[in-house]
């Protein structure tokens, strides 16, 4: 039997629904690929292997491809400065004005504050170490406000790291490879940052939505802000350090209360990736989390224990933690500050 | 007889599909100049929807598969997102096709904007569902209408490969 004597050789799928077909695989392979995905726990795990080789591979190219529009946005820079430069000079002039009085001031505020500390024994946050980055790719969709910035894992970039422009808190680093960074914005549909209201110390979480003022969600108290509060992040949390500066409050056109971003006061090209380590990463989770285990119910026998006696065994082994605590009256680590002697302050 | 010569994917599938995602690339470079930064328009649609018209395909969805998931690397956002975007946006082209053959440039640019439009909105709830929050109309308008504009290296790309394999003419 030839080949054209065969039933089915004749039968010919027609190309309009063997595309439909191959168009309902792809549309299932994207869904599966689409729900799988855990971008939006922001865990170190969840960014996979396919973001990070992308990213590795990425920031080179982007980095070459970035450079001729950095020299264009440099020299129109130049040229508006040029052109500026009197009324620049005028305008900084007046700024150094101010600038001294207020210098007088945090000088006084300074000296006042560290006696207090030393008063308190207060434990103030230590410096925390940082890294410059350059950003080599800018995404600013409606669904994905990210930058990659060229340097990653080997300047111990952690996911988790605050980034921050010379004006202002960027986002937060959601994905570190060899040389890259991935870095959430605070316009990102999935940012969350809690945040404090400068004036009256009010809580605030900032969510992104894709456009450029992110909102101020879960305000509370009567009367908590104003247009153009300062904006800076409430350290809540522990995922930010307490008190980078965010930006200024508005009121969106949709009466909601939006912030202008300090950072886009100026184009975001270099950025600060913070080394900060929050709570969770410092301290040990596993040994925070384990229960000792309960000391086994001594079986009493009749006439072997008294009342008063301690009993024998496991249950009766000393508590470290009391076993460690000073005795009354010892000096304390940490000893309780002494209210200053009368004068003593003058 | 080049007529006869049927056509090959690489020509009007991979060729125009390196174009989509070098301008990608390059829209996503940071640049500023005098407060004014570059705009997103998603490259992708073009092909999405000049495929669709110009023929059906078996090679096409999985072609848009791949551009679509190179985007969402690309731009950092949920991975498949694009994708699926895309692949609607072509089903609805691919489903209306018969309705825009012999259409003028006007019929076929709206068409074009309501195949955007319907990526846009799925983006929209798919992302709703997703992050459970709001993603802003203004952005998203500003993107359909940076995407929108696009049309004309569409309907380039309509005429170049639309009668280039004689078999479906």
């Amino acid at each position: 039997m030839s080949f054209r004597d065969n039933p089915l050789g004749e039968l010919k799928v027609p190309l309009t629904w063997a595309a439909a077909i191959a168009l309902i695989v792809a549309v299932v392979a994207a869904t599966a690929i689409l729900l799988s995905d855990r971008r939006e726990t922001f865990k170190a795990e969840a960014y996979g292997a396919t973001r990070r080789a992308s990213d590795t591979y990425l920031a080179p190219v982007a980095d070459v491809l970035a450079a001729p529009g950095r020299w264009t946005g440099q020299g129109a820079d130049s040229v508006r400065d040029y052109f500026g430069a009197a009324s620049a000079n005028h305008d900084l002039k007046a700024e150094l004005r101010e600038m001294k009085q207020w210098r007088d001031v945090a000088i006084a505020l300074k000296d006042e504050n560290e006696r207090y500390r030393a008063l308190l024994g207060l434990k103030t946050d230590p410096p925390i170490p940082m890294v410059g980055a350059r950003i080599v790719t800018d995404s600013h969709g409606p669904f994905a406000d990210t930058r990659l910035a060229n340097t990653g894992r080997e300047h111990g970039v952690k996911v988790g790291n605050p980034v921050m422009s010379e004006n202002g808190l960027v986002g937060r680093v959601i994905g570190v490879t060899d040389g890259a960074s991935r870095v959430l914005l605070l316009t990102d549909i999935a940012s969350r940052t809690p945040i404090m209201i400068d004036r009256t110390n009010a809580r605030a979480i900032l969510t992104g939505d894709g456009g450029p003022n992110p909102r101020l969600d879960y305000l509370r108290g009567r009367d908590p802000i104003r247009e153009g509060d300062r904006l800076l992040t409430s350290g809540d949390g522990g995922v930010l350090p307490r008190g980078l500066p965010v930006g200024t409050a508005v009121k969106g056109l949709d009466g909601r209360w939006r912030a202008v971003l300090a950072a886009d006061a100026a184009p975001i090209d270099f950025v600060r990736i913070l080394l900060f380590q929050d709570f969770t990463q410092v301290v040990n989770q596993k040994a925070l989390s384990e229960t000792p285990a309960p000391p086994p119910t001594p079986v009493p026998t009749s006439g072997s224990l008294k009342a008063d006696e301690p009993a024998a065994g496991p249950a009766a082994a000393p508590n470290p933690a009391v076993a460690k605590a000073p005795p009354p009256g010892a000096a304390s680590p940490n000893p309780r500050p002494k209210p200053p002697a009368a004068g003593a302050a003058r | 007889m080049s007529g006869a010569r049927p056509l090959e994917p690489w020509r009007w599938l991979g060729v125009p599909m390196l174009y989509a995602l070098i301008a990608t690339l390059i829209f996503g470079i940071p640049f500023h100049a005098f407060g004014f930064q570059l705009p997103q328009p998603v490259f992708p649609m073009v092909l999405a929807f000049a495929w669709a018209v110009i023929r059906p395909s078996i090679l096409a969805p999985f072609a848009i598969l791949a551009m679509g998931l190179l985007l969402d690397l690309f731009w950092g956002g949920p991975l498949g997102l694009w994708a699926l975007c895309l692949l609607l946006a072509y089903g609805v082209a691919l489903a209306g096709r018969s309705m825009m053959a012999g259409q003028n440039l006007a019929i076929l640019w709206a068409w074009y904007a309501l195949v955007t439009g319907t990526a846009m909105v799925a983006g929209y709830l798919f992302v709703l569902l997703d992050s459970r929050s709001a993603p802003g109309l203004f952005a998203i308008a500003w993107q359909f209408l940076a995407t929108i504009v696009l049309y004309p290296f569409a309907q380039r790309l309509i005429d170049l490969f639309e009668d280039a394999d004689v078999r479906f003419r």
